[in-house]
């Protein structure tokens, strides 16, 4: 089987350092998005259990390096990076522009991504890089299972009631999430061998898609004003015996009039 | 004249989600303040019926009564409210920020190439369109955005505008679905029902959660019945998640839910960040902790120093005589 993985590199949450009050600098301590790390742990098992090929694909600027690397040592074959200084500010529209645009000059049989990523907190590229190829989409995905006799995919899709057991033909795109398992770390074999895995570099014009469609000037949402939310007014303290603790919760809740 | 607003709703059991009421409450007070129409759009093999239903909210109501069968229903949706869309040009889609919504929203996304506001927290009318409340970077930031075109999709978190009725509930109009290129075939084999997985925790206002502090799954029980009492849900961190001591679907914070009951018990609960960016927009947060030092006293409005074990029975107790007396 042949796999990628689309791999976002993202601040980490809460230590996401601010430039000109909102945006967000991505100059450095990138790491990969949580949800990704799962599909790309479901994706090394699957290449192990089926044989096959993963390759990462990423839309990021250089210091997602760390974060493809990483995934390098944990077991992809080789990654893509398109990186191009146009792409800074791109919104969800162009994201999925480009990331189709890189899909169609590679080959597969499974495109795997997070459910959604912790910085944008959108969810919605999957979908739209998957309509735009003409993908059956399976998505929120907890499970796996691919025949690859019959070129078909069944995934178990989170639902309102529990869950649905999809099914599509492959190539597919499938959208995965924690329950999918925790992500390997990399060993020291891996760290070495990552070494000497291609990292390819591809530029805008490289995907084909024009600087017009991408980035802060394209971009179709606009951010108006950035400000810390309202400070809560600060805890009070409780330390009493749990008697007299328990009828001071329960006093707080009537003054809220939440009982 | 200015294009039409668009709540585009779900079904679930025949009636409209409240997600879907919600949407069509703020569909209607923006059409309201703006001098535009509102309009809902429902999909799916009870269309007509949910659309009666959905009408008391107030605007018109588009139903299509598409059978899905066996395919997922966010494809479907998509398709057509697409071709909807191209032929009656609204300016703006409200898309529900569920699972199939957020689905729906991205294939919408790339049929029309509009853009998109996800994740908003709450909308208001500002020069001309609508503009997005977010929270971001782990809560550390409030942002408004706005759609900079004459139209665009926004992604509304569940909770983020209580559903009222109108004065005088909208007019339904039942349609056949449109023929379309039908998206890429995905088949639903089985549907399976977990009794743990049907917790609407998005929409319940109040959420008693229990994190390493419960010791176990057995722990559970003083929190469920806390939950029970004060007519909410359990909610958990990742880590016993993880553990295994309760399903997913409980699941509070990154890679999670993101919820904002009225009231939040934290019981056991440290207050990471993970966990955190999932619930810090909660009305009021009353934490119960070992630990002094705990971060959740940070953000939280009580915080109770003590063993749950030895309190959240008393306040279940405590809860159950004020109601009794």
């Amino acid at each position: 089987m042949r796999i990628v993985v689309l791999l976002k590199a993202v601040p980490v949450v809460g230590n996401e350092k601010l430039v000109d009050g909102w945006r967000v600098d991505r100059s450095a301590g990138l790491e990969a998005n949580g949800n990704d790390e799962y599909v790309l742990e479901a994706g090394l098992k699957l290449v192990e259990q089926h044989g096959g090929e993963l390759v990462t694909l990423t839309m990021g600027p250089t210091p997602a390096m760390e974060a493809i690397r990483k995934a390098l040592a944990m077991g992809a074959a080789r990654a893509v990076h398109v990186q191009d200084p146009v792409l800074a500010g791109s919104d969800t529209l162009a994201t999925g522009l480009v990331l189709a645009a890189a899909l169609r000059k590679m080959e597969y049989d499974l495109v795997l991504a997070g459910a959604d990523t912790s910085d944008g907190q959108g969810g919605i590229v999957g979908a739209a890089v998957a309509t735009r190829l003409g993908l059956p989409y399976l998505s929120y995905a907890a499970h796996i299972e691919p025949d690859p006799s019959a070129e078909t995919i069944r995934v178990r899709r989170i639902s309102a009631a529990g869950y649905d057991v999809i099914e599509a033909p492959m190539p597919a795109f499938v959208a995965g999430t924690q329950l999918l398992g925790e992500p390997r770390y990399p060993s020291l074999r891996g760290i070495m061998q990552a070494r000497s895995k291609e990292i390819a570099t591809w530029t805008l014009a490289d995907v084909g898609v024009e600087a017009s469609s991408v980035g802060s000037s394209a971009a179709l949402t606009e951010v108006d004003s950035a400000t810390p939310p309202p400070p809560r007014a600060g805890a009070t303290i409780v330390r009493e015996a749990p008697e007299i603790a328990a009828e001071r919760i329960v006093e707080f809740l009537a003054s809220r009039r939440l009982v | 004249m200015a294009g039409e607003i668009w709540a585009i709703g779900e079904i679930a059991d025949g009636q409209p989600t409240r997600l879907a009421r919600e949407l069509a409450t703020l569909a209607a007070g923006l059409a309201a303040e703006s001098g535009r129409t509102a309009r809902a759009v429902l999909v799916g093999p009870d269309a007509s019926t949910a659309a009666e239903s959905l009408a008391a909210n107030g605007p018109d109501v588009l139903a299509v009564d598409a059978d899905p069968g066996d395919r997922p229903v966010a494809a479907v949706i998509a398709e057509q409210v697409a071709a909807l869309a191209r032929d009656r040009q609204p300016s703006f889609l409200f898309v529900g920020a569920s699972n199939d919504g957020r689905d729906v929203a991205g294939m919408l996304q790339a049929l029309l190439d509009w853009g998109a506001l996800v994740n908003a927290a709450g909308v208001r009318w500002q020069d001309e369109a609508p503009q997005a409340e977010m929270s971001v970077f782990g809560g550390r930031l409030v942002t408004l955005s706005h759609l900079a075109a004459d139209h665009g999709i926004v992604i509304v978190r569940p909770s983020s505008v209580t559903a009222e009725e109108a004065a005088r509930p909208g007019k339904v109009a039942a349609i056949a679905p449109a023929a379309v290129d039908p998206l890429p075939a995905v088949r639903i084999v089985e549907r399976i029902a977990e009794a743990s997985a049907a917790v609407s925790i998005e929409e319940a206002p109040v959420i008693v959660a229990g994190g390493r502090g419960v010791g176990g799954p057995e722990g559970f029980a003083v929190v469920q019945e806390l939950a029970e009492v004060l007519g909410g849900v359990v909610g958990a961190t990742r880590a016993v998640v993880d553990a295994g001591w309760i399903g997913y679907a409980h699941q509070i914070g990154q890679t999670g839910k993101t919820v904002k009951p009225a009231l939040y018990v934290a019981a056991g609960i440290s207050g990471a960040i993970q966990h955190k960016v999932g619930m810090q927009t909660s009305g009021t947060i009353i934490a119960i902790n070992r630990d002094p030092d705990a971060p959740i006293g940070e953000f939280a409005d009580l915080m109770v120093i003590g063993d749950l074990f030895e309190i959240l029975p008393r306040v279940s107790a405590g809860v159950r005589a004020r109601r009794g007396g």
